[in-house]
């Protein structure tokens, strides 16, 4: 290996009881960039972020996260190895202050003890949440919840970030801010991977893509090197 | 008028007690969605823990609370972590059984060892008073129930606000997926918070034992009144349930006062489905 891997899914099939989600789905994400996974409502993406981050086992396939197995171990072992899921629907705590949510990311032992250094780092990623420490999560806008969910993330200090949907139902300019911070996260030589169904967007901020269609990967490269034309056949299965 | 002061007052003082005997199962509820019948057992058990030492060793009941508190911490640990957990997630009905299964062993285990025969945690307090003008006088062990119960509740919202395990009960609470994925082992979280709720339950079990009397068999009476101050606070509210002990306590003792003691319990439940025909949401539940 010439360039090390932050990623490297292999063979991964997933069931829900009789139901297979995933089809020997394999990917490899390369440390520091951003890749992104697209592909329509009910393709399998958000299942295989959840299943990278240990809410689901795995069937069948490996995970290997910087070369070291993680399929089948629960999120509490996931994290502290440097993987943390920006969950589709934001999950942040509502009942919770921001400030609380974020103390929240840095749960796991290791990462308490400088707890105070990675919030001012989060307030200085997102301002506005700053301004908010002490509120209700659930008084937050929804761009403000988005903003909050990937700060509570970056709170673990991962090394590969997972984001699932993070554009949904939040305003173009919104959108627009949002990806401009995940650009600087990623110059801190974080890696990322977003799942999207904004294809334009995801893609523009993308070095590598794969499109996902009924839980098997369809198409994948380099996204200036794929046409409109193949991505929408790959998108809709035509 | 003046006839009311005196019952007003033990209503107030005892209402801090059914908060105390009230706070670890709302607690449990408001976080896991758990209803847990044996709650009033476990508190007895807890009495009964305390009276081992007392009559062993001859401690006063209070100096009992340092050993019985962490013991029964390890009770709900061990409670939530290897019983209840395992049933978690799936349906309403299977905890509710493994809790009334639980509440039946308990209920024969303590028959079987200290018999029938009612027991009391004496103490010198419980004779005490102190003469407060008029014909009203302070009763000094329903007012140390009182503070212990306000200092419980204070304690355990500190605890709730300020600590790393407080904060990610709360989390686990809100969401339960969302604190898995910020590395919470939310399994581990509620064995934590039952063995929390438990700590409180020795408190209220020490209390309920010096200050009435009990039997193995007790255990259910005080489910009934906790049920009865977490439906009129509000369901998973603290606040709600020193708020609820309190109305609770006050009906039952000013009813008393007005209909005779037999009708004591009667006017409490009455009260109950006032507040549940009102306001079934409790006073200070979330819709």
């Amino acid at each position: 290996m010439s360039e090390s891997l932050a990623l490297k899914v292999r063979d991964l099939d997933i069931f829900y009881k009789d139901f297979q989600a995933l089809w020997n789905v394999s990917l490899e994400v390369r440390e520091g960039k951003i890749v992104s996974v697209i592909g329509a409502n009910g393709s399998g993406k958000s299942t295989l972020l959840n299943t990278i981050s240990g809410l689901l086992d795995p069937t069948r396939g490996t995970i290997e996260l910087f070369g070291e197995r993680i399929d089948g171990l629960p999120p509490h072992e996931t994290v502290p190895r440097g993987v943390t899921l920006v969950p589709e629907g934001r999950r942040i705590f509502p009942r919770l202050t921001v400030y609380e949510n974020l103390v929240m990311g840095s749960y796991t032992p290791r990462r308490r003890s400088k707890r105070e250094e990675t919030i001012s780092k989060a307030y200085e990623l997102f301002p506005v949440l700053n301004e908010r420490h002490d509120q209700m999560a659930d008084t937050l806008s929804g761009g403000e919840q988005q903003m909050l969910a990937i700060a509570r993330a970056m709170m673990s200090e991962p090394k590969l970030i997972l984001c699932d949907e993070i554009s949904l139902g939040l305003a173009p300019v919104i959108i627009k801010d949002i990806y401009k911070r995940l650009g600087q996260i990623n110059q801190e030589g974080i890696t990322i991977v977003l799942v999207e169904q904004d294809v334009k967007r995801s893609l523009k901020a993308a070095s590598q893509a794969y499109v996902m269609l009924e839980g098997k990967i369809v198409l994948e490269g380099q996204p200036s090197s794929l046409t409109e034309e193949q991505v929408k056949n790959a998108y809709f299965g035509i | 008028m003046e006839d009311l002061l005196q019952p007003m007052l033990n209503g107030l003082l005892l209402g801090g007690l059914y908060a105390v005997i009230a706070i670890g199962m709302t607690t449990m509820f408001g976080i896991v969605k758990l209803v847990n019948l044996a709650h009033g057992d476990l508190m007895i058990l807890g009495s009964y823990l305390s009276l081992v030492l007392v009559s062993w060793l001859g401690f006063n009941p209070f100096w009992t609370l340092l050993a019985v508190v962490p013991v029964m911490f390890f009770v709900g640990f061990f409670v939530q972590g290897f019983l209840l957990n395992r049933v978690l997630g799936k349906e309403m009905e299977p905890p509710l059984l493994v809790a009334f299964g639980l509440s039946i062993i308990l209920q024969n285990l303590l028959l079987l060892i200290f018999t029938p025969d009612a027991r009391s945690l004496m103490t010198d307090l419980s004779i005490k008073t102190i003469p407060l003008g008029g014909s009203v006088n302070l009763p000094v062990l329903y007012f140390v129930d009182f503070l212990i119960g306000c200092a419980v509740i204070l304690v355990l919202h500190l605890f709730f606000k300020n600590t790393y395990i407080g904060r990610a009960i709360r989390a686990a609470s809100d969401d339960e997926i969302g604190a898995r994925l910020m590395g919470i082992n939310t399994k581990n979280i509620y064995a934590y918070a039952m063995g929390i709720a438990m700590m409180t339950a020795a408190v209220a079990g020490v209390l309920v034992g010096m200050t009435f009397t009990f039997y193995p068999h007790t255990g259910p009476q005080y489910l009934i009144i906790a049920f009865g101050v977490m439906i009129i606070g509000g369901l998973g509210s603290m606040k709600g349930c020193l708020v609820g002990g309190i109305i609770l306590a006050e009906a039952q003792l000013i009813g008393a006062q007005f209909a005779g003691p037999g009708y004591q319990l009667l006017i409490g439940y009455l009260v109950l489905l006032i507040v549940l025909g009102v306001r079934p949401q409790g006073i200070f539940g979330k819709v």
